[in-house]
Order: structure tokens, then sequence, then C-alpha cells
């Protein structure tokens, strides 16, 4: 049952990459032309233009173009930029260590921090310190990132170098990413700011289903029991309220690969949003195809993923 | 929130002959005991005056020339929230931009109420293979990542920006892509709460007897089944309300948005953006804390509409 499940939901995984591929390639296809870069090159002759279009495949109507894509896709080519002429395979592959190690340290700290506060937040329903949970959450919630990043920036960076504090770098100074204590030092103002937007969202949502799970029979029966309440808590009340969490997790564990788009660019931390900004500002399509290609697949597979995931925590739930 | 509202989840007493209620009364009733909420609502008219006031005595002139002798002065007096780098109000800024997101945001919202709320009830009403293929759509372009949609959308549309004049006001076109970019990339999630919604009253007996006394499908679907799906609707427009603000901010700050001239809260803080190691805080401190404050009491209110329009809904979120 499960083999037949798992094809199944490959078959479809693969049409719907399929469609993704194509509103994308339309879409940045029609968004960007390839040779306006050669615009102003004044050696080139007409002859060479035409020869060059040739070369590309750009005489080709639009849906023969995307077969072609399509066909050296599948067999792992993403082609070339079509202004610095690198692979796209290797332009993603030099900046996915550095997303991941921003986006997964971001992540570790978003679900601890989350998963505490959701706790106190329940467990202390409706005092003075849910409360205050709970208006931060509002208050992070409603925060449009750069907000939290332009602080961050202006008092870590700015003004604690001012006064002669212990200050972190704006992350525009030129750095090695190989020297690990380089690293974490840069790592820690795009973490916090990810950490602020994320956690309020996080742990509001564990906050009610925790709450929900309180409510339940089973949790009397622990209490009844006689055991401690941190037991009761932990063992039996925050493993099933982390159900629902792991669906979410799951799909967001996904998006880690698309970086942050604008805490990158903020920070200037060179991870995948700043690929693909870079490259989409130029209209660079090969490049923006490819990490659209990439992102996108990651959430299609980590639906599939979590869906099984989910039938071995939860024995309730049956695949079919 | 308050004390006086115990978690001891109680049924309430029935009342012996309660006033027959109609269900605006009854969404108007819950909804003003939801204090919060109520604060958001009068919060978002507070700043909707703001503006609409702010509009009247300041002349856009001021909003959109600046003074290049007097750029980049801190709050003061004249300037209450300071100039920006060429010189303009920032204060006098924040009101027309504040105009402009609004009116991105609510026609963004209704773009994108129209095509969630057809393509869930048309999927869910028609069935079978429609069904099929509008879904896999909707969760087709879930899968794109939105800034990313959003920015080659953009892209797309933005390659030649006329200039419109309403009003005897002249707007950069980019208003309009704007609103067009945010609709297409934001309707998925609706789409998919009135389908299941619809799923569920399609076989209700209303909808057969009015289907039995030979109502059109157009009749069927406008006069009784978008009607009932109104309180998620309302929901959904309020929270994306709060999303198409912070989107057009995120896409203006990306510098693909609303092009300058016109002031939009993120493009002051795409031009803010190089000034933050300088120390004008202004520039982006101000007009952030106006998308926060406006964001912030659309999700309040948001919140109590949800408690007042579902009836299932307990006190517990």
């Amino acid at each position: 049952m499960m083999w037949t499940f798992l094809i199944r939901r490959f078959i479809i995984a693969f049409f719907t990459l399929l469609l993704i591929t194509m509103i994308c390639f339309v879409l940045t296809r029609l968004s960007s032309d390839p040779m306006a870069q050669y615009a102003t090159v004044q050696r080139m002759s007409a002859e060479d233009r035409a020869a060059l279009r040739l070369k590309l495949g750009l005489d080709q109507p639009l849906p023969l173009q995307y077969v072609r894509w399509l066909g050296l896709a599948l067999q792992g080519d993403l082609g070339q930029s079509s202004f610095s002429k690198e692979k796209v395979s290797e332009l993603i592959l030099q900046r996915l260590p550095l997303t991941l190690v921003l986006m997964l340290s971001a992540q570790l700290a978003i679900v601890t921090l989350s998963v505490v506060l959701g706790l106190i937040a329940a467990v202390k329903q409706y005092s003075i310190t849910d409360n205050i949970i709970t208006a931060f959450s509002f208050v992070g919630f409603s925060m449009p990132i750069f907000f939290i990043a332009f602080s961050l920036l202006l008092l870590f960076a700015v003004k604690f170098k001012e006064w002669g504090l212990p200050y972190f770098p704006t992350g525009a100074d030129i750095w090695d990413p190989k020297d690990i204590r380089e690293l974490l030092w840069h790592l820690v103002l795009p973490v916090s700011c990810l950490v602020v937007i994320q956690v309020a969202g996080y742990s509001r949502y564990l906050r009610s289903s925790i709450l929900e799970v309180l409510g339940l029979d089973y949790i009397r029966t622990a209490r009844a029991k006689g055991l401690v309440e941190r037991q009761v808590l932990f063992k039996h009340a925050l493993r099933n309220a982390a159900l629902p969490f792991v669906t979410i997790l799951g799909l967001d564990l996904a998006s880690l690969l698309g970086g942050a788009l604008i805490t990158e660019s903020v920070f200037t931390w060179p991870g995948m949003g700043r690929l693909f900004w870079e490259y989409a500002q130029r209209g660079d399509f090969p490049v923006v195809n490819g990490v659209l290609l990439l992102t996108s697949g990651a959430v299609v597979f980590a639906t599939i993923l979590t869906d099984v995931a989910y039938t071995f925590i939860d024995p309730r739930i049956s695949l079919s | 929130m308050a004390a006086e509202s115990l978690p001891l989840d109680t049924k309430p007493a029935e009342t012996g002959a309660a006033p027959v209620l109609t269900p605006t009364q009854l969404v108007w009733r819950r909804f003003s005991k939801h204090k919060m909420a109520l604060a958001g609502a009068i919060g978002l008219i507070l700043l909707m005056l703001l503006i609409v006031v702010g509009s009247v005595i300041i002349p856009e002139t001021t909003a959109n020339e600046g003074v290049i002798r007097d750029r980049l002065k801190s709050p003061s007096a004249e300037h209450w929230f300071g100039t920006d780098s060429t010189g303009r109000d920032v204060f006098a800024r924040i009101i027309y931009g504040g105009q402009i997101s609004l009116v991105i945001g609510v026609f963004a919202v209704a773009l994108s109420v129209s095509i969630g709320t057809l393509v869930g009830g048309i999927a869910a009403y028609f069935g079978g293979w429609v069904d099929t293929v509008l879904m896999r759509i909707t969760e087709t372009v879930l899968c794109i990542p939105q800034l990313f949609l959003l920015i080659v959308l953009g892209k797309y549309l933005s390659k030649e920006v006329p200039t419109l004049n309403i009003m005897g006001r002249s707007f950069s076109g980019s208003v309009l892509i704007v609103i067009l970019v945010i609709g297409i990339t934001s309707w998925m999630y609706l789409a998919r709460i009135v389908r299941a919604n619809v799923l569920s009253l399609r076989e209700l007996d209303y909808v057969s007897a009015s289907k039995a006394l030979g109502a059109s499908h157009t009749r069927v679907f406008f006069a009784h089944l978008i009607p009932n799906t109104m309180g998620p609707i309302i929901v959904a427009a309020t929270l994306g309300l709060a999303g198409a603000i912070l989107s057009e901010a995120y896409v203006s700050f990306l510098g693909l948005g609303v092009q300058p001239p016109t002031a939009s809260w993120g493009n002051m803080l795409t031009q803010a953006q190089s000034f933050i190691l300088k120390g004008s805080w202004w520039m982006w401190f101000f007009p952030s804390l106006f998308i926060v404050y406006t964001i912030l009491c659309i999700n309040i209110m948001g919140d109590g509409l949800r408690d007042a329009l579902d009836p299932r809904s307990g006190r517990s979120a």
C-alpha cells in the first residue's frame, strides 16, 4: 500500500514539476531578452547577432525552446548563465552551502524558541506572561523583515561601533566563510532577524495546538494517575501537539533552499535568494529557471516526505 | 484576554426567550465583544482619517518634490519625520505613500479574492476533471516561492510602464502592475478554503431544491453557494489585506514595485537602505512603523472577525 501511494504521488509530483517549469520558463523567457546584453556591443554586426540567435536557439518558437530546455534539464544540464557563461548548476552549488548554514541555524533557533514560548504561553494561559508573548508574536507577525533587519543593523553594527562596544559586522565587509569564527560572527544578525519574524507565527500556532491537546481526556487521565506535570507536558501533550507542526515544518524546510532574499540582501549574505535576485534583475533566465526548478522541486518532494513522515509519527493516519 | 472569560469551556446557559437576531447582528455582537479586534478596527479608521485629512492639508508636491538644500534633515518641528535624501518631507510621503499602499492592498485583495473564489467555487461545484485540473494548478502555483513568483511576474509585466492620469493626479503605471502581480500570486489559499466550503454546501438540500426549481448554474453559484461561504472569504480577505500590503512593501523595496516619485511605504525603504549605515534612521523607521501599525491593526481585526464569523471556533486561538 505504501508503494502504490508513493508511486501515485511521484507521478503527480512529476506533472506538477512539469507544469511549474512550464509556467516559470514562459514567464522568465518573456520577461527578458537574452540578446539585450549584446545590444550595445559595437563590434557585433547584424549577421553576428543573427548567428548567435540561431546558436542559442532563440529563433525557434517558444514551445520548442521550452522542450529543448526541458530535455537538457532532465539530463541534469541546466544550461549556463547568459551573462557570465558560468554553468547554472555550479552557480547554485556555490551558493548552496552558505544558504543552508544560514537557513538551518535560523530554523534550529526558531523551532527551539517557539516550542519553549508556545509551551509557556499555553501552560500559563491568560497570565501576564502569556499576554506578553501573545502581544510580541502579534507584533512580530505583522513586521516586514527589513524593519528588523534595519533596526538590528543600526543598533548592533552602527551604534555599537560608535559607542565603542563590540559590534557585529554589517556584512558589507570582505570576509572568509571558511573561517568558522568569522562565519559565526557574520551569522548572528541575519539569523536573529529571521528568528524574530518566524518565531511569532510558530509559537502562536504551537500555543493553540498545545491548548487544544491539554483539554483532551487522556491528559486528564495522565494527571489523574499521578504523573508529574513535566511528564504530562513533555511526554503526553507536546508530542501530540507537535503533529500538525510537523507538516508546517516539513514544508518550511523545503523553502529553506530558496534562502531568504530580503535578509540576504540587507546583510549581503551570499545565499540562494540573492543569487536569484541578482540574476533575475539582469534577466538571466537560465539561472532564474534553475533556482526556481530547484526550490519548487524541493517543496513538491517535501510535501510527499511530510505525508509519509506523518504516518510514522501518527499511527492513526494511513496513507490511503 | 480579560480575566472575566474563564478558561472553563462551559456551554452558555440556554436563555428562554432570546431575541431573534439576523446573522449580521449576531456577527456584530460577537465581534464587538472582542475588545482587541475592535481596537484594531478603530486603529485602522484612525489611520485612514490621518491619510485622508493629511492629503487634504498637505499638497502632493510636498511629497513628490523635495528641496535639495534640506536633504537628510533629522526630525524637527518643521519636518516631523525628517527629510529624505532628495529633501522630500518624510511625513508627507508617508501620507501619500499610505494612500498608494492601501489602494494597492485593497485592489490586490479584491483581485485575489475574485480569482480564488471563482477557482475554488467552480472546482467544487462542477467536480470531476474540472476540479482536478483547477486544484492541480492551484497546488502547482503554491509550490513556487511567492517572493520569487512576485519578482518574475513583476519583471515580466513592468517592461513598459505608462503614466496614468486619474482624477487629475498622475500615477506611475507601476501601481496597476503591482496590484496585478500581488493579486495573481495570492489567491491560492482562498481557492482551497472556498472549495472545501462549497463542497460541503453543494450536497445540502436547499441547493438541490434550487436546482430542481430550474435555477441556472450561475444562479445557484452566486445566489446560494457564494453567499454562504462569505464568512471564510471575509476573514481571508482581511488577513489577505495585511499580506498584500506587506507584499507591496517587499516588491517596492526590491525596486520592482511602485516607481518614484510616486511614494509608497515600500519604495521609501529602498531609498533609505543605502543610508542606514550613515545613520539617517528616520528615513526607514517611520515608514516601517506605519507598515507595522497597519498590518498589526488588520491582523488583530482579522482574528476577531474569524472568531465572530465562525461560530464553531472557540476563544482558544
